[in-house]
């Protein structure tokens, strides 16, 4: 594969004040690739999917996403923001806003889409993550698990090349999370490239290409799922598996 | 489905006088110890509120003259009625009172066909221009053969109304602004907004009006007069503006981070990201705060006799020198409170509604 990486972190480095959060980064990640991120809390992998979309500013090394080097203009953040959808642990819909307008919003904004076509395509999706029935509801009479979906769509609305997601399922009661998962899995079918930083191991075996473990700042190990979880090498995953697969 | 839904029985609906009386043994007549406080108070309302009651409508003086009222104990109502025009109006020219009065008319009546937020729209902002110049033009004349009437000679209601209504339409929307450059990331334009505010919450309003109307003058090119109430307007205005500001700031500090965030994500610019995300929410949470800063500015407005504008305050304490009724100021400022009190709860009462129609089905 001659191919340009979609994702390409150079030695990024990222401080809170004089917290070293992320440490000499590197990641290549490819078109259509499905990554998962884990590690134990406070390991930096939220802070790494958010240096992607800028979030959070990095403060040293390169970031390259399809092409566009973030280096603090505004124009190529904007257009890498225009690529790259983004999944939040507690959601984040607008609550003054209905389904349907939460979804329309961006496109219609960002895209300058007509009113009428934003919102045949929102429907589309919404019938995908199959609550299509809902449209007209506010946020908060839904769900948290059909929130997470519709958060989804939202992020789809904007035909991204990429998809983060940030712990999707973390805040959900237990029962919500298979329908949110499932979603993603649909997704995955589609060829999006997709990061994902969650604790949900089946997930991972599931769909990833590769898993990604993080501890203090680091990239500690980079494996396909099999090996990662049935041979994980360096001995701090297998501390972290054994925590968390009894 | 085929739920039955049961009635809550303290939801059931009783005879009035069964249901007073259920009422009462609730809440009031619950244990001894409860019943000994509710007759206490009951007690001492009674005999406050009895003297009053006498006062003001037993024993008031309806017909007569000054020498009438003069005898009796009672409330003198023979004064309101000689002089709630000029209280209301001040100077304006009697034979020319109807413009006044069918200004202030449209206004109320523009005010609570506005109430319903389902007729917000571009068309009744259009309304809304319109009514003022309108209103300015009937206040003003000069034009189609309309006497032309000196701002001078303006007073009473209307005036009060031109301050705190003009000003809270200018000072929310500039507020918002400080609001949005205080809280935004451009150094200078913060450094400008915090010592604005800063500097005009650090003095009080009087001063303000002070230097409207000395110092203000000074600054004007020669041959420019700016009228007095247009000055006191800025004033006003301007000191509006600076606790509007943090009214919003509260706001915007109160809306949840991942909302901000999720419109970046979304590739939101920073305008798009304000109008369409955050500014709905903040100025939701705050709209207690606001309809406080607006009804205490609605009262502030009366500081303007300090630079000898007749406002409602004013005409007021102008009727009392009248030698002929001498010594019935509480009556005439028990009247003037009693249109302060009118507005000012009819905005407190608003907001309480306001606050319900945007609250958009339970929260997220």
């Amino acid at each position: 594969m001659s191919k340009e990486p979609m994702i390409k972190l150079t030695d990024m480095n990222k401080w809170f004040d004089d917290f070293h959060v992320l440490k000499n980064i590197n990641l290549d990640v490819f078109e259509g690739e499905k990554i998962v991120i884990c590690g134990p809390s406070g390991s930096g992998k939220s802070t790494l999917i958010r240096c992607l979309n800028q979030l959070e500013a990095h403060q040293n090394g390169k970031v390259v996403i399809d092409g566009i080097v973030l280096n603090g203009n505004l124009k190529n953040l904007q257009n890498v923001r225009k690529e790259v959808g983004m999944v939040f642990q507690h959601f984040n819909l607008f609550p003054h806003l209905s389904i349907l307008e939460n979804l329309t919003l961006a496109p219609q904004w960002v895209h300058k889409l007509p009113k009428e076509e934003a919102e045949s395509y929102a429907m589309d999706l919404l019938k995908r993550v199959a609550i299509s029935d809902q449209a007209h509801k506010y946020p908060g009479q839904l769900s948290g698990g059909q929130q997470q979906r519709v958060a989804i769509a939202r992020s789809l609305c904007m035909k991204p090349k990429i998809m983060l997601f940030d712990e999707p399922t973390s805040a959900l009661d237990p029962e919500m999370v298979k329908e949110v998962l499932d979603v993603m899995v649909d997704l995955t079918k589609e060829g999006m490239t997709m990061l994902c930083v969650t604790h949900e191991m089946g997930f991972a075996k599931q769909v990833a290409d590769r898993v990604i473990f993080m501890d203090e700042g680091q990239i500690v190990e980079e494996a396909d799922p099999e090996t990662f979880f049935s041979n994980p090498k360096h001995p701090r995953s297998q501390e972290f598996l054994a925590q968390i697969l009894y | 489905m085929n739920l039955k839904y049961t009635k809550n029985p303290e939801k059931r609906s009783l005879p009035l006088m069964q249901g007073l009386a259920v009422w009462m043994k609730k809440n009031l007549f619950s244990t001894p110890l409860n019943s000994a406080i509710s007759l206490v108070l009951l007690g001492l309302l009674f005999k406050a509120l009895g003297p009053l009651f006498y006062w003001l409508v037993v024993n008031s003086t309806w017909e007569g003259t000054a020498q009438t009222c003069r005898h009796n104990d009672g409330a003198c109502l023979v004064f309101i009625k000689e002089k709630f025009v000029f209280i209301l109006f001040g100077f304006y020219p009697r034979e020319l009172l109807w413009r006044p009065v069918v200004a202030i008319s449209l206004f109320i009546g523009l005010c609570l066909y506005s109430r319903d937020v389902k007729r917000w729209n571009k068309l009744l902002l259009w309304r809304w221009l319109k009514l003022i110049l309108l209103c300015a033009f009937l206040l003003k004349g000069g034009l189609f053969g309309f006497e032309a009437v000196s701002m001078d000679r303006w007073g009473g209601l209307p005036l009060t109304l031109i301050l705190a209504f003009i000003g809270l339409i200018f000072s929310y929307p500039i507020g918002i602004l400080l609001a949005l450059a205080r809280t935004g990331s451009l150094p200078l334009i913060k450094a400008l907004s915090v010592s604005y505010i800063e500097l005009i919450r650090g003095v009080p309003m009087i001063s303000l009006l002070f230097m409207a109307s000395v110092m203000f003058p000074l600054f004007m090119p020669d041959g420019i007069v700016l009228p007095k109430l247009l000055r006191a307007q800025i004033a006003i205005i301007m000191f509006m503006s600076a606790y509007m500001a943090e009214v919003v700031r509260g706001g915007l500090a109160a809306v949840d981070k991942g909302q901000y965030e999720a419109a970046d994500a979304l590739g939101l610019m920073y305008w798009q990201k304000m109008l369409k995300v955050i500014l709905p929410q903040a100025l939701k949470i705050v709209i207690p705060p606001t309809v406080n800063t607006a009804i205490g500015m609605f009262k502030d407005t009366s500081l303007v006799v300090i630079i000898a504008l007749s406002d409602l305050l004013m005409t007021t304490k102008t009727s009392l020198k009248d030698p002929k009724w001498l010594g019935f100021s509480v009556e005439a400022y028990l009247f003037a409170a009693l249109i302060y009190f009118i507005f000012c709860f009819s905005m407190s009462r608003y907001s309480k509604r306001l606050e319900q129609v945007f609250s958009y089905g339970g929260r997220s």
